[in-house]
């Protein structure tokens, strides 16, 4: 058992504990990374129980062992083609160095060949500088290679990163079998979120109990939250898992439960949680599941109550529409005419023959692509169609509760531009 | 071939390649339906629809035949570790 | 008396395998339109385009082996891969070895398809375009039976076959389901 006390352990503020994004600065606060021989990385994690930070919460452990071939590649992934989240971005800025430790780690867990970091072009040369910085001072065992992502959606899928790192396209491509056995030109390839690695850098060097310290026993620890909507601009937050969404939503300055007309929770492939129900969720798979819905990579975005639920969806479908790759037939088809079928039912006239055809265009998108872009285009529609049933019904009869709600009288709901940053 | 008894086999649809062009659709029409576009879609609703084996004769006619090269058919085989071979049709 | 056979064959063999190539050609069309043809089938269509596509490289192999062994022909065996040097009208017989080679690609391309991937077999398949147009230069051009009635009556057909599938093939509705779907991927 590790001693949490050890190089004094970060307690609640982890990520950002260090004092600055300098080599100097990490080195004072967290001290060297401890070399860990191949399977103790593995049953390291397992027994922290961290699950990856980037949407999808697949057991980091899990997914480490699951490479097993010989001339790996590891990837960090720090793409964050989704508008609402800056997590990513804020943890490059900040702690490029435990990013890079933690990808160091997993390199040499699964004995990597090549070992690179994806990430936005704007991040590029602060993380080259980083990575320079580091093999000036003889940190790296494994050589870091930096690709920059472009700014699409989609940009930062698996198979997406996949195809960029070998030179062609960020975009999704067909896969039969998963990455960790045939990824980067059929090499197994292990691609981590770059928070996924940080956590991993600090568990290196704290172990699973002080990790396990924090947060909801089933899926422990901290993790990054994006925070949009309300009063306030963006913040970006570092909470334990399963911390109260009441809580967060009080960080955007929303105390009334009155003023919140509905949260959503996981960004543009999340869904919404109606403002009734907001009390007692947690930010964790089980304080969600009850709700449909689920952490996704902690984005959360409040809708203030003079805002209509349906128009805010249908600028959002509008959105994923032009983020499609348009390379599968279903989703180049079916989510522009989804987005169309919304506009109506947000912004013009609403009758059963639009509800009935606006569930089987989403019945026709979900699971049909090479990608989950209209699995997840496909989720966000259904939840605002059930969080937002009431709306429907005014819209029904030419009514908006928003624009009613709305400080600057009746009228048309404010519209808000989606995918601006 | 060998088709082991205890996993299914499934009919892999790559949506990069189809075109909609309705050849499987009709070696298949228990299988697939298709949709208002043209695109095949499985009538269980599943990703990778399961083939009996009465229809595994026309599943792979279907695989040689697509003008796309879109189907391929998978077991869990073929998806294990140590094969890397992605898309291997039976 | 054999050679006699064997000229004739020869020459049939080369004009029965034109009218397979242009029904191919035709059915070749019909496939990429996605839609049935008459009472077939998408997936018949397809297949007998196929049929049709090896019974015509059948027939013309025949045709270049019978055409080797005829003594009359004189033609040595590069004339059957490199164009153009043979002795008898070399432009028109260098057209059939072109149209040859052409279809070798072709048909070693389709055949290894799943292998390949559909990106390098459409781009080969292309070559079917060019491959007509030649096959049915060296026929007109080498042809024995060129000036002959009935051959040209044929190869009327032929060309109007070709021509109608073109046009057919430019047409805005062509593939089915045109009208109601967005456009690809830009």
């Amino acid at each position: 058992m590790t001693t949490s006390r050890r190089r004094g352990a970060p307690t609640t503020q982890r990520l950002f504990a260090a004092q600055g994004p300098g080599l100097v600065e990490h080195k004072q606060r967290f001290g060297p990374l401890p070399e860990l021989p191949g399977t103790a990385l593995v049953s390291l994690l397992d027994r922290s129980g961290l699950t990856g930070r980037g949407g999808a919460g697949f057991p980091a452990g899990r997914k480490i062992a699951s490479v097993t071939a010989r001339k790996a590649v590891v990837i960090g992934n720090g793409a964050e083609g989704e508008p609402l989240s800056h997590k990513d971005a804020e943890l490059l800025s900040r702690a490029p160095h435990l990013v890079l430790d933690g990808l160091q780690v997993a390199a040499a867990a699964v004995s990597a060949d090549k070992v690179v970091m994806y990430v936005p072009s704007r991040a590029v040369t602060k993380i080259k500088a980083a990575v320079s910085e580091r093999r000036s001072a003889k940190v790296d065992r494994h050589r870091v290679t930096v690709v920059a992502a472009p700014d699409g959606f989609v940009a930062g899928e698996e198979s997406a990163v996949v195809r960029r790192i070998e030179g062609g396209p960020a975009l999704p491509r067909d896969r039969t079998v998963p990455s960790s056995i045939s990824g980067v030109r059929g090499h197994p390839t292990l691609v981590n979120n770059v928070e996924t690695l940080a956590h991993i850098a600090l568990i290196a060097r704290y172990g699973s109990g002080w990790f396990r310290s924090l947060g909801d026993p089933s899926e422990p620890g901290t993790m990054l939250v994006t925070l949009t909507g309300g009063a306030t601009t963006r913040s970006v937050l570092e909470v334990p898992t399963g911390t109260q969404l009441t809580d967060l939503v009080g960080h955007l300055g929303i105390t009334d439960p009155r003023a919140l007309r509905a949260v959503l929770v996981g960004g543009y492939h999340g869904s919404w949680i109606p403002g009734a129900m907001v009390t007692g969720a947690r930010l964790s798979r089980a304080g969600l599941a009850h709700l449909g819905a689920s952490p996704g990579a902690g984005i959360i975005h409040a809708l203030p109550a003079d805002q209509c639920g349906l128009a805010r969806t249908a600028d959002v479908l509008g959105y994923l529409a032009g983020e499609s790759a348009r390379q599968c037939g279903p989703c180049r088809n079916g989510l522009p005419q989804l987005a169309r079928l919304f506009e109506d039912l947000g912004y013009h006239r609403v009758d059963d023959r639009l509800v009935d055809e606006v569930c089987r265009m989403i019945d026709l998108i979900d699971g049909r692509g090479s990608c989950r872009h209209p699995d997840g285009t496909a989720r966000l529609a259904r939840s605002a169609l059930d969080a937002f049933a009431s709306d429907i019904t005014h819209h029904r009869h030419r009514r908006c509760e928003a624009a009613l709600t709305s400080a600057h009288g009746a009228g048309r709901p404010r519209h808000h531009t989606s995918g601006s940053r | 071939m060998r088709t082991p008894s205890t996993s299914p086999t499934r009919l892999h649809i790559d949506w990069t390649r189809c075109q909609g062009r309705g050849l499987c659709t009709e070696l298949l029409p228990r299988l697939l339906g298709r949709d208002v576009w043209g695109y095949p879609i499985a009538r269980d609703g599943s990703r990778e629809p399961a083939v009996s084996p009465s229809a595994l004769s026309e599943a792979r006619t279907a695989v040689d035949l697509c003008p796309r090269l879109a189907l391929s058919l998978i077991t869990d085989v073929t998806r294990g570790p140590g094969n890397r071979k992605a898309g291997t049709s039976l | 008396m054999i050679d006699q056979a064997l000229w004739a064959l020869g020459r049939g063999t080369g004009i029965t395998a034109l009218a397979f190539m242009t029904a191919a050609l035709f059915l070749g069309i019909a496939t990429r339109s996605g839609r049935p043809l008459l009472m077939l089938p998408r997936f018949a269509v397809a297949d007998v385009h196929r049929f049709a596509s090896l019974a015509g490289t059948l027939l013309v192999v025949l045709h270049i082996v019978l055409l080797f062994l005829d003594p009359y022909a004189q033609l040595r065996l590069v004339d059957f891969i490199v164009p153009f040097l043979g002795t008898y009208r070399p432009l028109w017989l260098g057209l059939g070895t072109l149209a040859f080679d052409l279809l070798a690609v072709v048909i070693v391309t389709s055949l290894l398809r799943h292998r390949l991937g559909v990106r390098a077999f459409r781009a080969a398949h292309w070559a079917t375009y060019c491959l007509w147009p030649v096959a049915m230069a060296h026929a007109l051009g080498n042809g024995t039976d060129a000036g002959r009635a009935w051959f040209l009556l044929f190869a009327g057909c032929c060309a109007v076959t070709v021509c109608g599938a073109l046009v057919w093939r430019l047409h805005a509705n062509y593939t089915e389901y045109a009208g109601t779907r967005t456009s690809g991927r830009p």
